[in-house]
């Protein structure tokens, strides 16, 4: 091959890589949001199961949360990716013999993500609980609202008002550890940028584009939290 | 005194009875972790094999002690950079605080696997380059380029604790000292950095714990760290308790840490307590 430009390698089309790395962000950006609905909806729940008054709830929920925020991301994407095949095979040939089964890396990326990210993602749905006043409740079922309709009528639109700051950080961090994924052949930015610097050599030059495009990923969510944040603030009640 | 009686004292309400639903999901879930970890515990017996144990673990004491000193050399660097770094996020001039924003921005605003890479893999590149600069024995070593790596990671991170513990010291600190007499330094070291340390005590001690956790990265650019040894006890023997290991020893080590430094923060803002 002869010398190439950096402007031909970065080029969108057959000869140069931008179109596969475009590719690739698409893949990071569909992750993270698949993960996202998961995530938050378990972290509210373990939130609402640790500032319950039943100690076994706060116990189980304790383990989770210290489960997986203490485990390296990378030790509990290994433990899902080559652990699960071998747990469902297992459960499976107990009734059909001879199935294999495959776990496929975007979903075994998912799950872990969600583990991870709704084990952080409770610690500030938890402080945004404590800081809720008790009247809140109680206001609920005075008038007359079941426990979960208070909860989703009263609570949770404040909830998430208080606690949209911390979301935002598990957020950010959210979107980085999606990059750990390509270490299990997940083809998305970093994984395409490599492949790239393998094929063309210029390790550096591919390296760089794939920090950029995850930087101008943090600086578009900041943009967007920013608009969700002033729009929040206009609804509050003053 | 019949009075003070009949003003009863307001108690908590008495805990439920009987079997509200509440519990029963409590204690469904705790089943569910003790049958997990009675699962996990009748694996290891159960895939228990002497020749595995006796082959790989002193590879995995070794591959501790190599993630315990990349964590604290990189940990220590770390610091040492930072203070640049926040002295240039402090700073009026706007050239300098834009240049610290920027490095802080590019460092926490990218994945640690990007870095790592860009250090092994981007600056490894320049081979020639480094050859003639005398460098290429650094960058040559992956456990350098983790190191190198992680240490300007975590300064990004560290000058941002800093500066947040020093902002929460009161103006009037400062001003106090000036009106005593005492210059920028002398405040800095005899006032103000005492009481941004106890602030900084848990950021750091998070700090800590993140490193560690993100130590096990360095295993995909081939040094034999803890994670790293796994993957190549799993790659040699295909046994799974290579990991189930790994996260055993993994997990036991963050409790560790993070109790101690609750412990610490514990006993040294004793005198906070009222």
């Amino acid at each position: 091959m002869p010398a190439q430009s950096i402007w031909t390698l970065l080029s969108w089309g057959p000869e140069g890589w931008s179109d596969d790395i475009a590719y690739g962000a698409l893949v990071t950006v569909a992750l993270a949001l698949a993960t996202l609905p998961i995530g938050l909806t378990l972290g509210f729940f373990i939130a609402w199961a640790k500032q319950s008054e039943e100690p076994s709830l706060r116990l189980a929920a304790n383990i989770y949360t210290t489960m997986f925020r203490g485990l390296p991301e990378l030790v509990t994407l290994f433990l899902f990716f080559f652990g699960m095949p071998i747990l469902l095979q297992y459960i499976i040939r107990l009734f059909k013999p001879e199935a294999t089964i495959d776990v496929d890396s975007f979903i075994a990326g998912m799950i872990v993500l969600s583990l991870i990210f709704s084990s952080y993602a409770s610690e500030v749905f938890l402080s945004a609980f404590r800081a809720i006043p008790k009247g809140q409740y109680e206001g609920g079922y005075a008038v007359g609202l079941s426990k979960w309709q208070t909860m989703r009528k009263v609570i949770l639109p404040q909830l998430l008002r208080i606690a949209f700051p911390g979301l935002e950080n598990c957020w950010l961090s959210l979107l980085k550890d999606t990059a750990l994924v390509s270490v299990v052949n997940l083809a998305e930015t970093l994984r395409n940028a490599g492949v790239a610097a393998r094929v063309t050599k210029h390790s550096f030059l591919f390296y760089s584009v794939a920090a950029l495009v995850f930087l101008v990923l943090a600086i578009l969510s900041s943009i967007a939290t920013g608009f969700i944040l002033r729009s929040l603030g206009r609804r509050e009640a003053r | 005194m019949s009075a003070a009686e009949t003003i009863a004292v307001e108690r908590p309400p008495p805990r439920a009875r009987g079997w509200p639903r509440a519990r029963i999901a409590g204690y469904a879930l705790v089943g569910f972790w003790i049958l997990f970890g009675l699962g996990i515990v009748a694996y290891l017996i159960f895939a228990w094999n002497g020749e595995f144990f006796a082959r790989y673990a002193p590879a995995y004491l070794q591959g501790l002690r190599t993630t315990l000193s990349l964590v604290a050399v990189s940990m220590m660097l770390g610091a040492l950079m930072s203070l640049p770094v926040t002295y240039g996020r402090m700073s009026k001039s706007r050239w300098l605080s834009g240049l610290a924003y920027c490095y802080v921005y590019f460092f926490r605003g990218t994945p640690l696997l990007v870095q790592v890479y860009l250090v092994y893999y981007g600056v490894g590149s320049f081979r020639v380059q480094l050859e003639s600069v005398g460098l290429w024995w650094f960058f040559r070593d992956a456990f350098n380029c983790g190191v190198f790596a992680f240490a300007l990671n975590t300064a990004a991170y560290q000058a941002e604790i800093l500066r947040g513990a020093i902002e929460s010291v009161p103006r009037g600190q400062w001003e106090g000292a000036a009106s005593l007499g005492l210059h920028k330094l002398q405040t800095l070291r005899k006032i103000i950095l005492p009481q941004a340390i106890i602030v900084a005590l848990r950021p750091y001690g998070n700090e800590l714990v993140l490193m560690i956790k993100a130590s096990a990265i360095v295993a995909i650019i081939t040094v034999y760290d803890l994670m790293g040894n796994a993957k190549l006890a799993y790659a040699k023997s295909f046994d799974f308790q290579a990991y189930v290991w790994v996260a055993i020893v993994y997990l036991v080590m963050v409790e560790i840490l993070r109790h101690g430094v609750e412990w610490i923060e514990r006993r040294i803002t004793i005198h906070l307590k009222r």
